[in-house]
């Protein structure tokens, strides 16, 4: 099998930073939880039903939007690949499977063409319809796994209940099995400390928070990710249009709070940013937490203007390039913790010195010596 | 990664303190994590299924909690322990103490999503699907969302088409 892991772009369209507010929503992504009827859930099949499942669907995909994609069958890729594809956030934890074994037969994956959508197969639901888009564009990104979503349900019986909806294996996704969510960047929040009052108001009309890798990961250079907490009683547009309305308050918090910082605190911003900017620079050993943290500063910093010449689309492939998986990769072996620093902080070095150069611009009172 | 802390066992607990700026992470075990108080999903607060789930024992059901679903043989009681059901059927054979369970988690216990269309549907099927689409339209135009009641006018069309 080809390992398409190794192509350097593979399901990476979402880093190109295009689409509405970019500098500050990295991505959204609405994904479908959907079960074969006939079939018990992921929990307690057979493993032939898994690969059948597996079969099933691969054959159902060629007369869907995704046709002419690619199909990756889990439990035959190396782990390395596996981890590769975690990082660039096309499979769940639940599919890669724990370490060296993987996950059990019938676990696939397939990614469109234009690899903005595909299916994860035999996850914790049979079926994880998705879609994951640069910016923010969730009614563009419901609407495509929404066709997806149609192509496949004709095809395909899904396990449907008139009163509860789509079945899915946990009843906290049942109904219309959607998730949508938007990774959110908000060092402005956090910096002005009105985070905490923002993420608590968001629990309250009923959407959740998490850290950048999912469901129970911990915050990482202020990354947040936001979706809908439920998923029964509200039709799928209600929902998508209501995670659009809040995103775009904390939007507008999110910009007020950076004007008041650039406006108050000038000095401390600036010093802020060119120093992210220089230790990701220059430095010779840097941890993945470490990188994160100063690609928060340089990202505020591209996104207020105050770094010229360094584009968001570098910053997001570092997020991606500069993870363990990505490292050993590139690397062709497994890298030590030592190793791993020291490989992440040439690669940071290089792709700024060929994608972001920055040049120093002279400070506010033009008294540059 | 190992505990911070001992040193010994696998850490879990991600405590991540902010303070003036300054992101301190500390990665605790569970046995470390206990001695200060925290419990695993003590930082995740939004995921309240578990201690829904424990409630919901306590309340007096109709379905006895030891009667296995009769098409995969899941007992209730293992629902709680896992948070997963184990077949479609499983939303019938528990239905009440699962009604229970949505209401909490979803504030609602009727699907007002898309209607699926099976393969071959039934008159049916293609009826509630259409008063499915109908109620969308309204909806959107409620809202107005003149571009997406276009599109589900169009879909409502196809469907009266291909019925006919």
């Amino acid at each position: 099998m080809i390992d398409y892991t190794s192509l350097s772009d593979f399901g990476l369209g979402w880093l190109e930073a295009s689409g509405p507010h970019a500098d500050i929503v990295l991505s959204t992504r609405v994904r479908l939880a959907r079960n074969l009827q006939g079939h018990a859930f992921s929990g307690r099949i057979r493993e032939a039903e898994r690969e059948q499942i597996f079969d099933r669907v691969r054959r159902a995909c060629d007369r869907t939007l995704v046709k002419g994609g690619i199909t990756l069958d889990l439990s035959a890729l190396a782990p390395l690949s596996r981890r590769v594809l975690l990082e660039r956030h096309l499979i769940s934890r639940e599919l890669a499977g724990d370490g060296e074994e993987g996950p059990a037969r019938g676990a696939g994956l397939v990614v469109g063409p234009r690899d903005a959508v595909g299916v994860m197969i035999n996850e914790e639901d049979h079926l994880r319809l998705q879609v994951l888009l640069s910016g923010l564009r969730l009614r563009e990104a419901y609407q495509t796994v929404d066709r997806l979503d149609e192509d496949l349900g004709t095809q395909i019986p899904f396990a449907y209940h008139q009163q509860y909806g789509f079945l899915t294996s946990c009843p906290t996704n049942a109904g219309t099995g959607l998730r949508a969510s938007i990774l959110i960047h908000l060092p402005g929040l956090v910096l002005t400390k009105e985070i905490g009052r923002i993420l608590q108001g968001i629990t309250q009309v009923g959407l959740t928070f998490r850290g950048l890798y999912g469901e129970g990961s911990e915050v990482v250079g202020n990354f947040f990710q936001i979706s809908n907490q439920t998923t029964l009683g509200k039709s799928e547009d209600d929902l998508i249009e209501h995670l659009e309305k809040i995103v775009g308050q904390v939007i507008q918090y999110e910009t007020r709070a950076r004007r008041v910082l650039i406006r108050d605190a000038p000095t401390v911003i600036e010093d802020k940013i060119w120093r992210a900017y220089g230790l990701l620079r220059y430095a010779r050993s840097l941890s993945f937490d470490e990188v994160m943290n100063l690609l928060s500063g340089v990202r505020l910093g591209v996104s207020m203007n105050l770094l010229s010449g360094l584009r968001v689309y570098t910053l997001n492939k570092i997020m991606i390039y500069a993870q363990q998986a990505h490292l050993e990769q590139a690397a062709g072996r497994t890298l030590t913790e030592a190793e791993r620093d020291a490989h992440r902080a040439v690669y940071v070095r290089r792709i700024l010195a060929e994608e972001g150069d920055v040049r120093a611009e002279s400070s506010p009172e033009g008294d540059e010596v | 990664m190992l505990c911070d802390n001992c040193g010994q066992n696998e850490a879990i607990i991600h405590l991540t303190h902010i303070e003036d700026n300054n992101f301190t992470t500390k990665h605790l075990c569970e046995d470390c994590a206990a001695v200060n108080g925290l419990q695993p999903g003590d930082a995740n607060v939004n995921f309240p299924l578990t201690d829904f789930l424990a409630q919901v024992g306590k309340t007096p059901t109709e379905t006895p909690a030891n009667q296995p679903c009769p098409f995969c043989g899941l007992k209730f009681e293992e629902f709680k322990k896992a948070g997963r059901l184990g077949c479609p059927h499983c939303y019938t054979s528990f239905e009440p103490n699962l009604k229970l369970l949505m209401r909490r988690l979803h504030g609602a216990v009727q699907h007002a999503g898309k209607v699926y269309l099976p393969p071959n549907p039934t008159n049916s099927q293609q009826q509630e699907r259409l008063d499915g689409l109908r109620r969308k339209l309204s909806r959107a135009v409620e809202r107005e969302d003149f571009e997406r009641a276009a599109e589900i006018r169009d879909m409502i069309r196809q469907l009266e088409g291909a019925g006919q």
